[in-house]
């Protein structure tokens, strides 16, 4: 072993253990990962494309599809807005207790989905804590789209906060000082100067929270009601396909959840890079 | 800034400046109130409400829903789960880590980006992922059945699942830490003469200890909690194939909420107790944690 360290090292290092690690590391990625996931393909390969086309345009596949989309946009929207304004306050504003408060901002990732669908369910659900009060009100329908807004909302904030947060940390008071300096207003500074900045890590929290959104199953499931066409969800669907030994249709809605997701990814991906650069920041 | 403030010269009394560089206090209050307000909303009412519906029926019936056999099983095979997935990405986060921060070779980028692929994944499309593989009529299902050999709905397929959904805790903790510490350390120890391995044990593992623990502090509260990948390999045989949180499922839907809460209120518990233990490393050993200002 000692021979084979010259010194002074060399730049590329010389390590041993590469060839282990590197082997454990795909083998075991290749067993868990990659290899399952190509049964989806191979099982919609296998399946024909017309045989693919015709269980994807079926009615009930299709709602579902877009319900699991439509809720995650709009949720990951809510969380866009609703991370940056706490993120803003936890980086920016001093108030009491305010390391508990950043603490409890990861609960959705530690509490499991289940026990955050029972809780969301029994505060917000049509016979909820604060759910029965708004349905008596006529404020309140029970069983909607809306009902899946509420549990993503819950599950997506971690991920726009812990994006914006240490971005908004990093920013240096001195941009807003020198637009201060040549007459900006408070509402042109924050536009003009700190939005520019915070808008790619905004977008990838807004992904993140989106893709999320789109798979969640745990909590939503039990505060959405699962009306066919209306309420259900497509992971929802896929358990369902399931349960009928329905291999092909569970494997289709599967494999059309991965397709959009990643290509959707990848779009917001560039425009992420897109604004980075444009924010001047390579 | 230097050391002469930016106000002395300029024609703007700091006053000015003050009123756009901050926002004035009425904002700021009114911002603080809804950010509190919506937490506390979607964040801490949940929780307390866990616990509230939890002991709704008195000590003694919180303390029967947790002590009754189907209650006692689904613990025992929770922990179990945990105990063989968690050391599994343990290893395998440390070799990743090993292998991708320590070395240089072509196709980098795809590796890391592969090991985060799981987060991207619907839990139940990892859940399925083994049911096509393994399932009665998968592609290795007719073969295992040949043989005796049972993963989907039992226990090997719950281990499976919850494998792939916690695989890049430890990776993505472990991973920019250790490009960002560099190999100067090991390549002093290696000529020092010693091996490879104990490299590895005296220099590596002490450096990144905290990110370690860090990383199997949230992969293992996901492994308890998780539900949806579980959830359709586990065919919820109860006192079999139910874990934690599919026996709050069953609970649920058979409304017995009483039971359902209190179950669940062992899990929110793991999760505040992973929560505190988190916001502990990240106070006492953020620097000793992944690059960034990780607070």
């Amino acid at each position: 072993m000692v021979e084979a360290t010259a010194l002074p090292a060399p730049k590329g290092t010389v390590l041993p253990g590469l060839g282990l690690t590197l082997g454990m590391t795909l083998a075991y990625l290749g067993l868990i990962v990659l290899l399952p996931l190509a049964a989806v393909f191979a099982t919609a390969a296998g399946m024909g494309l017309d045989e693919i086309l015709r269980l994807l345009m079926d009615p009930r596949t299709l709602a579902a599809l877009r319900v699991s989309f439509a809720t995650a946009l709009l949720a990951a929207a809510i969380n866009a807005v609703a991370g940056l304004v706490v993120a803003w306050v936890l980086v920016r504003y001093d108030f009491p207790l305010k390391r508990l408060v950043d603490g409890v901002i990861d609960l959705p990732f530690a509490l499991p989905t289940a026990v955050a669908g029972i809780a969301l369910a029994g505060l917000y659900g049509p016979n909820g804590w604060v759910g029965a009060p708004l349905a008596e009100a006529g404020l309140r329908v029970a069983y909607t789209p809306a009902d899946i807004v509420v549990a993503l909302a819950f599950i997506g904030l971690p991920f726009v906060v812990r994006t914006v947060e240490p971005v908004l940390a990093d920013l240096d008071r001195e941009y807003e000082e020198a637009a201060a300096t040549l007459g900006a207003s408070r509402l042109q500074v924050v536009s003009r100067v700190v939005m520019p900045v915070l808008l790619p890590p905004l977008l990838t929290g807004f992904a993140l929270a989106f893709a999320r959104g789109v798979g969640e199953y745990g909590s939503v499931i039990f505060i959405a009601g699962n009306l066919p066409y209306l309420s259900e969800v497509a992971p929802l669907l896929i358990v369902i396909k399931l349960e009928e030994y329905n291999y092909a249709g569970a494997t289709t809605i599967a494999a059309a959840m991965l397709l959009t997701s990643f290509l959707m990814l990848l779009v917001i991906n560039l425009l992420g890079n897109w604004t980075r650069r444009r924010a001047g920041h390579v | 800034m230097s050391d002469t403030p930016l106000t002395a010269k300029a024609p703007f009394p700091p006053a000015v400046i003050a009123a756009t560089t901050h926002e004035t206090p009425g904002v700021r209050h009114a911002l603080t109130a809804v950010a509190l307000t919506y937490l506390a909303l979607f964040l801490l009412l949940p929780l307390v409400m866990v616990f509230a519906e939890a002991l709704r029926g008195g000590l003694a019936a919180y303390l029967s829903a947790l002590t009754e056999p189907d209650a006692v099983s689904a613990i025992e095979l929770t922990l179990l789960v945990a105990a063989i997935s968690v050391p599994a990405n343990m290893l395998f986060g440390l070799a990743a880590a090993w292998a991708i921060a320590k070395h240089d070779f072509r196709g980098k980028t795809v590796l890391t980006t592969l090991i985060d692929l799981p987060f991207s994944v619907s839990p139940v499309i990892a859940g399925l992922i083994y049911v096509l593989l393994f399932g009665l009529h998968g592609f290795l299902g007719p073969w295992l059945r040949e043989h005796d050999v049972e993963i989907v709905f039992a226990v090997p397929g719950i281990v499976l699942a919850t494998v792939f959904v916690t695989l890049p805790f430890v990776a993505r903790e472990l991973i920019p830490l250790m490009q960002e510490q560099g190999t100067a350390d090991e390549e002093a120890a290696l000529s020092l003469g010693a091996s490879g391995f104990q490299t590895f044990l005296r220099v590596t593992l002490p450096n990144v200890r905290w990110a370690l623990l860090y990383g199997v502090l949230l992969c293992n509260a996901r492994a308890m909690g998780e539900f949806g990948a579980v959830s359709v390999v586990s065919g919820h045989i109860r006192g079999y194939t139910n874990t934690l949180p599919l026996h709050v499922e069953v609970l649920y839907n058979e409304y017995n909420f009483v039971a359902a809460f209190a179950v669940a209120s062992l899990l929110a518990s793991l999760a505040i107790v992973t929560l505190i233990a988190k916001s502990f490393l990240q106070w006492w050993y953020g620097d000793a944690l992944a690059s960034g200002p990780k607070r």
